[in-house]
């Protein structure tokens, strides 16, 4: 974490903090609600990651243009507020735009206030940040945890319902594995995306140790 | 057993659509406060408490939004709302009880806002609940939630004596674990809940 008021460069790393390194989902286990519950199916998945993009963009641009003025002790209070009013407008753009969305995805759109990743965005950068930097981190955070949505939710549709976006996948005769678009199947996919990933690093870890054993040995 | 009948709200809060495990609300605390058995008792408290607290407080300003037609305004005010009278609760607690205080107290302001304590202001609200109903439906959700907690903490103090993969260690067992628990939980819904 940079010290207060020491302002970032942008680099490609400020936008691919958020896809891989710092992957709000994968790598700090943060916002798990939403990330559980509306995964049942691709389509929910990438509109709750286009609305929590949504609002984090906004939301943390707002705190960083206002940064000088937000007083210490009441900024928490500030940021909720700025938050809760950009849900409001997703929430009500949502049911505008499409209602069988608005139904399926119910009341995790309001729910989004509470997303620890965005007040999260809001304390630990934005409020330290300028706008542009602030902007590129934001984007990236919010594509990291659309994909990490995605990952999840197109697993879990096929899976348990043997289509993607809602086309079919399979002939007829296949057999859903329903568990999948259950509850349980979404802490059994977030955990075997998580294994998947711990083994990932354990592997090129043990490859980098025999690299340096291999070149010390050589030297 | 009738829809709106108090049990069967309560019930239905508390196993049948447990707050954890079937709607996924509060998964944070869930994950992170689980690891002893004793922390996991507390904070479940202090969880119940909020959320009796939150649930009153959303009542009444549901009411006045509605009476003055200011709907759009009701994310806002319920945030706000709560997390001030969970702030006043705990200044009084601090004065006169100081021995809860000190149970529950560090607990207080992790959770205020936290997506379990305001989703049960919302659900309450798109459900229409009348005051009653309301109160057994925060008290039936917190006592889930204090349900699944406890469960979660006592396997959890188990498997620290297993011998697991070196991958699966931390976050990915925890939750593979808590998939299990939650497919049992859904042998509750054999008990007549309605989703959602």
């Amino acid at each position: 974490m940079s010290p207060p008021n020491q302002e970032e460069k942008i680099t490609a790393d400020t936008f691919l903090r958020g896809l891989w390194e710092e992957n709000p989902v994968f790598v700090m286990l943060l916002g798990m609600c939403p990330v559980l519950a509306v995964t049942n199916s691709a389509i929910n998945a990438l509109a709750m990651g286009l609305a929590t993009t949504f609002v984090l963009l906004c939301s943390s641009s707002l705190v960083s243009l206002f940064r000088k003025l937000i007083p210490k002790q009441v900024r928490i209070a500030t940021y909720i507020v700025i938050i809760a009013t950009f849900v409001t407008i997703v929430d009500y753009s949502i049911q505008a735009i499409s209602l069988d969305l608005y139904n399926a995805l119910g009341a995790f759109i309001q729910l989004i206030v509470v997303n620890c990743i965005i007040l999260g965005r809001a304390e630990a950068y934005a409020s330290k940040q300028r706008l542009s930097a602030t902007i590129v981190n934001g984007l990236g955070m919010g594509v990291g945890f659309t994909i990490a949505l995605l990952c999840l939710g197109s697993v879990r549709e096929i899976l348990g319902a043997g289509s993607l976006f809602g086309f079919p996948l399979f002939a007829e005769n296949f057999q859903p594995w329903v568990v999948m678009i259950l509850p349980p199947g979404g802490f059994f996919v977030l955990g075997g995306w998580l294994l998947l990933f711990n083994w990932y690093r354990q592997y090129r870890e043990r490859k980098l140790m025999e690299q340096q054993g291999a070149s010390a040995r050589g030297s | 057993m009738a829809a709106d009948s108090l049990t069967f709200i309560f019930l239905n809060a508390a196993v049948i659509n447990n707050f954890v495990l079937a709607l996924f609300l509060g998964i944070c605390p869930f994950l992170g406060v689980s690891a002893k058995r004793d922390t996991a008792w507390n904070m479940g408290l202090a969880v119940i408490f909020v959320m009796l607290v939150s649930s009153v407080s959303a009542y009444a300003i549901n009411w006045l939004l509605v009476r003055f037609d200011i709907q759009f305004l009701r994310l806002i005010c319920y945030i706000a709302v709560i997390a001030s009278a969970v702030q006043l609760v705990e200044m009084a607690m601090k004065k006169f009880s100081p021995a809860l205080f000190r149970a529950l107290g560090i607990f207080l302001p992790l959770i205020t806002t936290n997506c379990a304590i305001l989703g049960v202001a919302l659900f309450q609200t798109f459900r229409d609940y009348d005051f009653l109903q309301c109160l057994a439906f925060s008290l039936g959700a917190g006592v889930g939630f204090t349900l699944a907690l406890t469960l979660m903490a006592g396997l959890r103090e188990r498997l620290e004596l297993a011998n697991v993969p070196n991958v699966s260690q931390g976050a990915a067992l925890t939750l593979m674990l808590a998939g299990l628990l939650s497919l049992a939980f859904m042998g509750f819904a054999g008990l007549g809940g309605q989703h959602g």
